[in-house]
């Protein structure tokens, strides 16, 4: 898997989520909770608006001088024992990393949960070399044991499935037997990864926030698994987008805290690890080599133009969970691992336009996502910095709309012209008017008619109506 | 007080009605009416769909247009949220920044400046329903304008007021979104039409009339009884 997924027809994806009823309410149910965790853990925590610009604070300073914090990160990882390797492109890492495999002779490598490493397709370049992989994220490991089902949420990946459909997969791939009763499912999850993590050579975790200033690596989970993977295996790589990076303990600590609120609507997850470098003489555990991958696949190409900000993200999904969009369509119909608004905004510049020229208008651009992100990206904004690249850079939009845009332009710089346009209106929808709104339309409004009446125009302009009545009082 | 009011396309063409309670209500407030003929639109449909040279050219006439305004006032959220988006739009021009500046900052959407800027809650108006409202997305968040229209609401003799299931969710209209992306467009005005049905109002008040034209269209389709009004209109009936 590499960040693109699902069917190569942007449609066709729409088509399959809007016609996946039990997707769609997984979605909806799931979107209702979150969204209401969040609103809570905000109001409890309390000042969320200084939260918020304290948090965009800390992140646009990073990502100002992030060639510095990258470069310390670097050097302190380095100071307690850690190997640091620099990848450019998501091939540099995956040979980074299978070189490490195959240096180790490792069998089996137990993974915590990491977007990063499904952006460069780790999984697949790990299987190539003869290595077996086993997720241990719960929502990953279900997807997995799924044939490989692409995540459809940056959090909580396996969201569009609900709780039949997961005791289906255990049954039919895990011999599971038991009923789809949310704790008998966990239970059997853990007993079958207690073994995993005992068998596995090899620990490969993602990362949250990495702290420059001492090099310490911070993973925020619910399970547990990620602590597990970091103390059994000898042997720990962790992955992490070049973007992840955290001046500070306190820089952290601010991040965190907006991360499990917005996220989940936690004040804390269950577990909140940070590990510094290798396994010394005193530690009980920990392990014993350690790398650190940091991948730039793309980011840095983000850095100085005017989508700087989406490298802000935080990966909380907060703009996920609130965008009506993503509702009715599900993850996948996004076509990359990265879905919702942040998706939208960050996989035609991590992917290109040419796979992903849609993501941009699947938007209504209500905002929704910007109001909800902890860190403030204007999201809506940056759909619309989309657009008008496609549009005036790349000249890529329908020759249609393309005319049609020309027309407006002209047509709204000049009152003639405007003047015209609206006097004609009522005249080109006349023989659409039925019963005082035009159900059946033709041209643009065709699509608008499928699914709702169109109004007629009004017999008479406002301007027509304010015309006679200045003359008629005059 | 002169006030120079910008009708809107949608107002214009299609809810002439909604212009001429505007003017009415705000007269009836103190208000002279300057009205330029001139105005066209503000330049959403083009900005939005990436068309900003195009829409630029929209953008500047109407800041001549409304230049020699005390205080531009609009029936609409989302016409007002793009005016107070123009010093974006014109950052680092050195002939238009300013002038957009100065637009943004006397443009007011309609029951945001009788709350804010006339000081009144209560307009006289009476209507005897039981309504809900609409906050439409451009007005609450961008605009940043949640209080005024309910404020004035309330104060609405004999207007009862029920709440939206699932207010915050935006109705689907988008502008050129409905007509880009139809089958996406729907379901969100479906799932709109579905919560105001669960409102059991008799009407449903909103301040924007593209919103309105949205759900308004999704509820005549289904031949719900629920009537679709906008805000002037119920400020506007007297008492």
């Amino acid at each position: 898997m590499s960040m693109k997924i699902g069917a190569e027809k942007f449609d066709e994806r729409v088509q399959e989520g809007l016609s996946d009823t039990f997707m769609r309410g997984a979605v909806s149910s799931a979107q209702t909770r979150f969204r209401n965790g969040r609103l809570n853990a905000a109001e409890e925590l309390g000042g969320w608006e200084e939260w918020r610009n304290l948090g965009e604070e800390i992140r646009t300073h990073t990502l100002e001088n992030i060639d510095y914090y990258l470069d310390l990160l670097s050097e302190k990882v380095a100071e307690r024992g850690g190997h640091v390797y620099f990848a450019q492109t998501a091939e540099e890492a995956n040979n980074y990393i299978t070189n490490v495999v195959k240096k180790k002779e490792a069998k089996k490598i137990a993974k915590s949960k990491s977007m990063v490493s499904e952006e460069i397709g780790l999984n697949d370049a790990l299987k190539d070399i003869g290595a077996e992989v086993v997720e241990t994220d719960l929502g990953e490991w279900i997807l997995q044991n799924d044939d490989v089902d692409p995540p459809s949420h940056i959090v909580t990946p396996a969201l569009h499935k609900n709780r039949e459909q997961i005791r289906e997969v255990f049954h039919d791939k895990l011999g599971y037997s038991k009923t789809d009763k949310p704790e008998e499912l966990a239970l059997f999850a853990r007993e079958k990864l207690r073994e995993e993590f005992l068998d596995a050579d090899i620990g490969i975790t993602g990362c949250n926030f990495a702290v420059a200033d001492t090099g310490t690596v911070t993973l925020v989970t619910n399970e547990g698994n990620a602590r597990m993977v970091t103390s059994l295996p000898d042997t720990q790589i962790t992955v992490m987008g070049m973007e992840r990076v955290a001046p500070t303990w306190n820089d952290m600590e601010v991040l965190v805290s907006l991360l499990t609120r917005a996220a989940v609507g936690q004040k804390l997850t269950s577990y909140i690890t940070s590990l510094t470098g290798v396994k010394e003489e005193d530690d009980v555990d920990g392990p014993e080599e350690f790398h650190l991958v940091i991948v730039d696949n793309g980011r840095s190409k983000i850095l100085g133009t005017e989508f700087q900000s989406a490298l802000h993200c935080i990966r909380c999904a907060a703009c996920i969970n609130v965008c009506p969009v993503y509702r009715h369509i599900g993850g996948h119909a996004y076509g990359s691992i990265y879905p919702g608004p942040i998706g939208a905004v960050l996989t035609p510049l991590l992917g290109g336009y040419e796979d992903h020229k849609e993501l941009p208008y699947a938007s209504s651009l209500c905002g929704a996502c910007t109001e909800a992100c902890p860190v403030k990206i204007p999201l809506h904004e940056l759909l619309i910095r989309h657009r008008e690249k496609i549009v005036e850079e790349k000249g890529e939009a329908p020759v249609f709309e393309n005319i049609s845009m020309k027309a407006f332009g002209m047509g709204t710089a000049s009152p003639t012209m405007y003047n015209i346009g609206t006097k004609l209106a009522p005249k080109v929808m006349k023989p659409m008017v039925k019963d005082e709104v035009i159900s059946k339309g033709v041209g643009p409004l065709k699509s608008w008619t499928t699914a709702r009446d169109f109004p007629a125009p009004g017999k008479q302009r406002f301007r027509d109506w304010y015309k006679k009545r200045q003359r008629e009082e005059s | 007080m002169k006030v120079s009011l910008f009708i809107t396309c949608l107002s214009d063409i299609f809810y002439g009605d909604v212009g001429k309670d505007t003017v009415e209500l705000l007269e009836k407030l103190g208000c002279d009416i300057d009205f330029p003929e001139a105005q066209t639109c503000c330049g959403q449909p083009a900005y939005n769909s990436g068309y900003v040279s195009d829409a630029r050219k929209s953008m500047k006439h109407m800041i001549e247009v409304f230049e020699h305004a005390d205080y531009v006032v609009t029936p609409s959220g989302s016409c007002a949220t793009m005016f107070t988006e123009y010093p974006n739009v014109f950052k680092g021009d050195p002939k238009w920044e300013d002038r957009a500046i100065a637009l943004a900052d006397k443009t007011y959407e309609l029951t945001q400046f009788i709350v804010h800027v006339l000081q009144t809650e209560d307009v006289g108006a009476a209507y005897h329903a039981k309504a809900t409202y609409h906050t439409s997305c451009h007005m609450s968040r961008l605009l940043n304008e949640r209080e005024a229209p309910l404020k004035l609401l309330e104060q609405v003799e004999g207007l009862e007021l029920v709440s939206l299931p699932n207010a915050h969710d935006c109705c689907g209209f988008g502008g050129t979104f409905s007509v880009k992306m139809p089958e996406i467009s729907e379901q969100m005005v479906a799932e709109k039409a579905k919560h105001v049905d669960e409102a059991n109002a008799d009407i449903l008040i909103g301040a924007d009339c593209g919103c309105l034209m949205n759900i308004g269209g999704r509820i005549s389709r289904e031949n719900k009884p629920v009537k679709v009004m906008h805000i002037a209109s119920i400020l506007n009936r007297q008492g």
